[in-house]
């Protein structure tokens, strides 16, 4: 074999491809819930905590910011393993796919929390006093005038980070989360060849090169007044 | 004593920021439609003033009474009060996500509790009223300056307030959309509005206004009818002000 064979068979070998590729398929599913359940769960909790953090109640904001400044400064991977081979020993055992979804959703919960705080603080005061010249209360002008503008001058960082994060969905391979990273690596140690690993990246690829588009596809939507 | 007539009665008004001054005191009653204008230099704390009558300044001490209700007195609803007190500010604050009818409609569905169309209906005929009945649909960066703050008035109308506060509502106006604002000033002037104006439009202070009050350093200097305060002013620092601003 010449060294180009040598490298088409390592990478690009028909009959593990084969052999694995409904796996990896698999993993693509299993990417997409966890994904999905991150996203949503994870923005959810963190607009929450930002619209909370905006009413200012002195302990509650300091528990926020403590909340938020850890999980940013935390490797994930050491929090899933902390608590996926942690928790047990307190008696409490979660299903790795739970860990996974906690821990990614609080991490980004924590980014999306300053993100949309940051959102908040840059919508001008005068838009505060108008609103609530009008007889509206200080939710309701949260709810209908500031958290509409932030939103959506926050989601460019916002799809950004939610890529990033929603990526770290491969950390489920080391607790055991049958997703692409997790297939990809089992196929690669039977077939002994790295044709599945390939594989697993087209897979992301596939999977996160829309996520991109759909996000430019949103600032664009999101510009003022021509919904 | 408090004048139980008046629409708006403000009583020993003080305001600091820190430890700086800012209201000294002030004491002014506005009768129902009475249009007073308050002039004086920058700093001379009269935006300070106007934005305390529907507390969005919080006053140091004193007493404002809207329509007879202690805005001060802690059991008072400020939201409720607020509706009574229409607000206009000189940089417009419509708000950007929202067209010209959805500005409108918010407190209206909001704040009134009125349906959809209802609102829409309100909506339609305060836009009318300042000659923007077209516009419903225009978010407000598709407005000239003057439009938005048409906008504006009609949003802080739609409440049928009591009063009618504006502050510097021509300021940020190109001088060739200041016409369009003050003719619906004038228009709700003459509907009956009660209304106290913080704004530097002095031609328009002389022909509409029933009294303008002079504010220098946090204090009321002087006030009577225009004619009095432009024609014959009788403190000095009336007449250095009224002088500077006419060079």
């Amino acid at each position: 074999m010449n060294g180009l064979d040598i490298f088409l068979d390592a990478f690009f070998n028909p009959a593990v491809t084969a052999k694995y590729l409904p796996d990896i398929l698999r993993g693509m599913v299993v990417t997409v819930q966890v994904a999905l359940a991150v996203v949503v769960t994870g923005i959810s909790l963190g607009l929450a905590l930002a619209a909370l953090r905006s009413f200012r109640l002195p302990g509650v904001n300091l528990l926020i910011v403590f909340f938020v400044d850890i999980f940013r400064a935390l490797p994930p991977l050491i929090v899933i393993l902390l608590v996926y081979f942690g928790l047990p020993n307190v008696g409490i055992s979660l299903p790795s796919f739970a860990v996974l979804w906690v821990v990614l959703s609080l991490v980004l919960a924590a980014f999306a929390e300053e993100i949309f705080w940051s959102g908040i603080l840059a919508i001008r005061k005068g838009q505060w006093e108008a609103a609530r010249s009008t007889g509206l209360n200080f939710a309701q002008t949260l709810a209908h005038v500031v958290l509409p503008q932030a939103v959506r001058m926050t989601v460019p960082p916002l799809t950004n980070r939610t890529i990033a994060i929603t990526k770290n969905t491969a950390l489920g391979a080391v607790i055991g989360v049958p997703e692409i990273l997790m297939q990809a690596q089992t196929a690669q140690s039977f077939s002994g060849n790295a044709t599945p690993l390939l594989l697993g990246s087209l897979a992301y690829i596939a999977l996160f090169v829309p996520v991109v588009i759909l996000g430019r596809w949103l600032e664009t939507r999101f510009a003022w007044g021509r919904a | 004593m408090p004048d139980s007539a008046a629409m708006l009665d403000v009583a020993g008004l003080r305001k600091s920021f820190g430890d700086i001054e800012v209201l000294k005191g002030i004491d002014l009653a506005l009768q129902a439609q009475e249009l007073v204008f308050v002039i004086g230099p920058s700093g001379s704390g009269k935006s300070t003033f106007l934005r305390c009558c529907n507390l969005l300044e919080q006053p140091s001490e004193g007493s404002i009474r809207v329509d007879s209700v202690e805005l001060l007195d802690p059991r008072t609803d400020i939201n409720k009060m607020r509706q009574r007190i229409g607000m206009v500010f000189q940089s417009f604050n419509l708000y950007p996500h929202m067209n010209a009818a959805g500005n409108i409609m918010l407190a209206l569905r909001k704040v009134l509790g009125k349906s959809k169309a209802e609102a829409r209906e309100i909506a339609e005929s305060c836009l009318a009223r300042v000659g923007l009945a077209e516009k419903a649909e225009a978010y407000p960066n598709e407005l000239s300056g003057g439009q938005q703050q048409r906008v504006a008035i009609a949003r802080a109308m739609a409440l049928e307030p009591k009063i009618m506060l504006f502050d510097e509502p021509t300021s940020a106006l190109d001088p060739e959309l200041v016409g369009s604002v003050l003719t619906v000033m004038r228009e709700l002037r003459e509907a009956g509005m009660t209304m106290m104006v913080v704004s530097h439009e002095m031609r328009f202070a002389r022909d509409a206004a029933d009294r303008v009050v002079f504010m220098d350093d946090g204090l009321i200097v002087e006030q009577g009818t225009p004619d009095q305060i432009f024609g014959a002013p009788q403190q000095e620092r009336t007449r250095a002000f009224l002088t500077n601003f006419q060079a």
